[in-house]
């Protein structure tokens, strides 16, 4: 193997490892208060303005923690608590948001602090993930929150 | 130097639980916007089944590592080969992709970058993407002449796709150089459409729930190189693909395609299985501590 060729896969396999340790890092850092929930505060009006449709949907809760149990509780912890990768849903800032703001931010991501779009979740399904976030009440208020418990 | 065998042991005894229910599209050729998310780690392994007018059937596979660095930037790491019936089994090289998300939201159409390092031999068939002038009588050189010749190339594409009402549109247009001297640029192009067989979900966990299923159609080929841009000589594929997302975290893909034109292979039949583990940078992350 040529110099150069060694050179090229040695420079790979480094950016690679960086690749893991740069990303393993920030999820560890994230924990030390960088969460701001104002992504919430940037919601465009139209979109904040949206209904849930499930919300006469009996079921939409049971689907929405499952749901939350597949995609949201690896981040946010199983009963929305937060860990050291996403915030805790269990706040203010999230029990008094609207339906439409919460949709609006999990269709869209936060990508810059390390949530993805979750765009490819149904749009059904999205709106059931809401109606469940919705039950999730504030630490201090609730011990257990509506709904809650490990999917 | 025995801390790594350790170390790669523990990270995956700790992951051994830790799956993650993916929801994985149907495509094996086409990509569409999403990135891995940030952290997890995919273990993919595919397979494609090819025939060949003028010379033998072949079997060609290849393992993906993809991780989620940042939730705007996926790497992915690929080793491929591939058997040719009455001929033999050879590894056929490797792959280093990286992809790049722009822009911070949802738009109509999201864009993502793709660049990847390829260090691939003459007889790789996994036809991972169709570029350039490709076509199927390429494939029908005999494993001990088609080794000899190692690419090393750099792959660009541009992935545009958009999810509406349940379903994803992709298009995928490619640019490839081949590092060697005096080798054209080459093109091709990938698109695709998928929808879930159903936009709700049950309450339940449930393997065969209609939800878990994702189909959808695939086109690509060639357009031809910087010398001669165009149809000519090019080969073109039309395949149907399903997806399987297990709860588990494991997802099965199956996908027929079929050759649209006398240059193409008659008949690629793919397949894959994936697994995503989630939380492997913190893994990795615990275990680099531990062993400092």
């Amino acid at each position: 193997m040529s110099k150069g060729r060694m050179l090229l896969l040695w420079f790979s396999a480094g950016l690679s490892l960086s690749a893991f340790l740069v990303g393993s890092r920030a999820q560890n850092s994230a924990a030390g208060g960088r969460f701001d929930y104002s992504e919430l505060r940037n919601v465009p009006e139209k979109a904040r303005l949206r209904a849930n449709p499930t919300d006469r949907d009996p079921r939409a809760v049971r689907v929405g923690k499952k749901l939350f149990g597949q995609h949201c509780a690896e981040c946010h912890g199983e009963m929305g608590e937060g860990s050291k990768k996403a915030p805790s849903l269990r706040v203010e800032e999230v029990e008094q948001a609207s339906p439409g703001a919460l949709f609006w931010v999990l269709t869209n991501g936060v990508v810059r602090r390390g949530m993805p779009v979750w765009s490819k979740i149904p749009e059904p399904q999205r709106w059931s993930l809401v109606s469940y976030i919705k039950t999730l009440k504030p630490a201090t208020d609730a011990t257990t929150p509506t709904g809650a418990g490990p999917p | 130097m025995a801390r790594f065998p350790i170390a790669g042991i523990l990270i995956f005894c700790s992951l051994a639980g830790a799956a993650s229910h993916a929801q994985e599209s149907p495509y094996i050729v086409t990509y569409d916007h999403y990135l891995e998310e940030p952290g997890n780690l995919e273990l993919e392994y595919f397979s494609t089944l090819g025939t060949e007018r003028s010379g033998n059937g072949f079997h060609a596979y290849w393992v993906e590592l993809e991780y989620g660095a940042k939730a705007w930037w996926t790497t992915e790491f690929y080793t491929d080969a591939q058997s040719t019936f009455g001929d033999g089994t050879l590894l056929t090289g490797w792959r280093w992709e990286n992809r790049f998300r722009p822009l911070k939201r949802e738009h109509f159409i999201n864009p993502v970058v793709y660049v990847e390092y390829e260090q691939i031999q003459e007889a790789d068939k996994i036809l991972k993407e169709v570029e350039g002038h490709d076509v199927e009588s390429d494939q029908a050189e005999s494993n001990a002449l088609a080794r000899g010749t190692l690419d090393h190339e750099l792959e660009f594409k541009l992935l545009l796709s958009k999810t509406f009402r349940g379903w994803n549109v992709a298009v995928n247009p490619l640019a490839t150089k081949n590092l060697l001297p005096n080798k054209a640029w080459e093109f091709g192009y990938a698109m695709g459409a998928s929808r879930p067989l159903r936009l709700g979900a049950s309450p339940e966990a449930c393997n065969f729930c209609r939800e878990n299923f994702i189909a959808g159609v695939e086109l690509y080929g060639g357009l031809g190189d910087s010398e001669s841009f165009g149809l000519h000589a090019t080969s073109h594929y039309l395949a149907a693909a399903v997806a399987w997302n297990l709860p588990s975290g494991w997802t099965v893909r199956f996908s027929p395609g079929f050759g649209l034109n006398s240059d193409s292979h008659r008949l690629l039949l793919r397949w894959g299985l994936s697994h995503e583990f989630n939380g492997f940078g913190e893994q990795v992350s615990r275990v680099w501590e531990k062993l400092r």
